[in-house]
């Protein structure tokens, strides 16, 4: 029996937004998988709830009118994973959101969750801020698109205001064609366990493959919240794919990140995981997109 | 706040079923103590042991960390679903049982299910693979590789491959051996 104040369980979206907006200390209930272990370690024992877990209207992946591919905040990790669309043109995000916890885990959690409890730890936040995701939030106004690189204010806290839910995720087509992408999550166990630092980086190759056309790079627990690495990427923009511009590329990633020493691992060994994952990442990218690094 | 209760329908080992649960109910509190299907086993109950894991429409869950409320509608399967009528072991169990899978037996009804998952999505996972699919679970006491046994070899006889589940030697670990020319 979990200790819940009020569980208010929402029917439609509409009566979702209209719950928090009459219950103004109540919390959203997706999945569960922070928030009931949460209620179970005391820190939101007694709380009043919104369960929004039964709308399946939330769930499920499809390219839409604008071509965005569209992820309803309520699918959960391992259909994500398995889903055709994500695995034909972002078939990092299934990597990534499939290395979350555990089998169980994975089938419970929600996108939607990982990104509007606002950790920088969450396995799917680096690839979303990697690739320029969009969120779809809805209130009672109406709906509301947010860029990722606004939606993150600080650490859990996230631009979600009263009586308002996250209903999709955003991936516009700009951003995903011809993008090929790869996620690596550092962490002491295999499975059930929390990033150290994670990285995603994905690349845009020139037509002869010769040249990097656009790269992207986002870091989860490499700063309070998911970030870029902006300076970096502008380095490698437009630059030939040899191993010297790689190696320059992945040290200037530590001009813009800013991990903090915790009980799971200090500043010095982020710091320098972070400039390996880089090369690591960004050569793995080049090989998915069928080039070659010259070294 | 007085309680707040709620009439909750699905269907449980095949059988369909109405149950008032209090809504701060986990669904392993439904399954213990109100339907007595103590299969169903609570260890951390945070998600992190999958000593509690029921199968619901196909997939595994921690039973602990999902709302009773939730199961409105689902198709469940506990440990219990998997015998005969008569109470005949299904071939999963009697893997555990052959391969010494089960020490204190604590871990088992979950490791079970999603291993009777796995035998049935009738796919040849890799040794990796399987080992992703069996990470959800801890096991204090015989370790996992008798369990890994157990579901390797029942995946290979699942597919047919009954003299390849035979060559699954004690570590479960190594690559089948080249098969031996007829004399």
């Amino acid at each position: 029996m979990y200790d819940i104040g009020t569980l208010y369980q929402a029917e439609t979206v509409e009566h979702a937004c209209r719950l928090l907006l009459e219950h103004p200390e109540a919390q959203v209930l997706a999945g569960g998988s922070d928030v009931l272990v949460q209620i179970r370690e005391g820190r939101r024992a007694g709380k009043d709830f919104v369960d929004i877990y039964m709308l399946d209207e939330l769930r499920g992946v499809s390219i839409d009118d604008e071509e965005n591919i569209r992820i309803g905040s309520l699918t959960s990790f391992s259909h994500i994973t398995k889903d055709p669309i994500i695995q034909k043109y972002i078939n990092v995000l299934g990597e990534a959101v499939d290395m979350v916890g555990g089998p169980q885990i994975r089938a419970i959690g929600t996108i939607g969750g990982n990104t509007c409890n606002g950790v920088t730890s969450a396995d799917s936040a680096s690839t979303l801020m990697a690739w320029d995701a969009v969120m779809e939030v809805t209130g009672t106004e109406g709906v509301r698109r947010v860029p990722i690189k606004d939606w993150y204010i600080k650490a859990k806290q996230v631009d979600l205001r009263a009586g308002e839910i996250q209903t999709a995720i955003l991936i516009p087509k700009e951003s995903y064609e011809n993008c090929f992408g790869h996620y690596i999550k550092y962490s002491m166990r295999n499975a059930l366990d929390i990033a150290t630092t994670g990285c995603s980086v994905n690349v845009r190759l020139s037509d002869d493959k010769s040249t990097f056309e656009r790269v992207r790079i986002g870091y989860g627990v490499a700063s309070p919240v998911p970030v870029r690495a902006p300076s970096a990427e502008e380095f490698i923009n437009g630059k030939e794919i040899t191993g010297e511009n790689i190696k320059l590329f992945s040290e200037m990633v530590l001009e813009d990140i800013n991990p903090r020493d915790s009980w799971r691992a200090g500043r010095a060994l982020r710091r320098h995981i972070s400039v390996v994952m880089a090369d690591r990442a960004i050569r793995e990218c080049v090989r998915l997109a069928g080039g070659e690094v010259h070294e | 706040m007085s309680k707040q209760y709620k009439v909750v329908h699905c269907t449980i080992n095949g059988k369909e079923i109405e149950q008032v649960v209090d809504v701060r109910s986990s669904l392993a509190d439904m399954l213990r103590n109100d339907l007595r299907l103590t299969s169903v086993k609570k260890g951390c109950e945070v998600g992190e042991c999958g000593a509690c894991t029921v199968i619901i429409n196909g997939e595994g869950f921690n039973s602990c960390i999902y709302l009773a409320v939730w199961a409105e509608g689902k198709e469940i399967w506990t440990l219990e679903g998997l015998t005969g009528p008569g109470g005949e072991l299904s071939d999963i169990q009697q893997a555990f049982i052959d391969e010494g899978a089960i020490q204190c037996g604590f871990c088992s009804p979950g490791f079970i299910l999603t291993s009777w998952e796995i035998v049935n999505a009738g796919v040849e996972y890799t040794d990796d693979q399987l080992r992703k699919l069996l990470s959800g679970h801890l096991c204090r006491c015989t370790g996992y590789e008798n369990i890994f046994r157990a579901v390797k070899k029942t995946m290979l006889r699942h597919l047919g491959k009954f003299e390849e589940a035979e060559l699954v030697d004690s570590q479960g670990i190594t690559e089948y051996p080249e098969p031996m020319p007829f004399k």
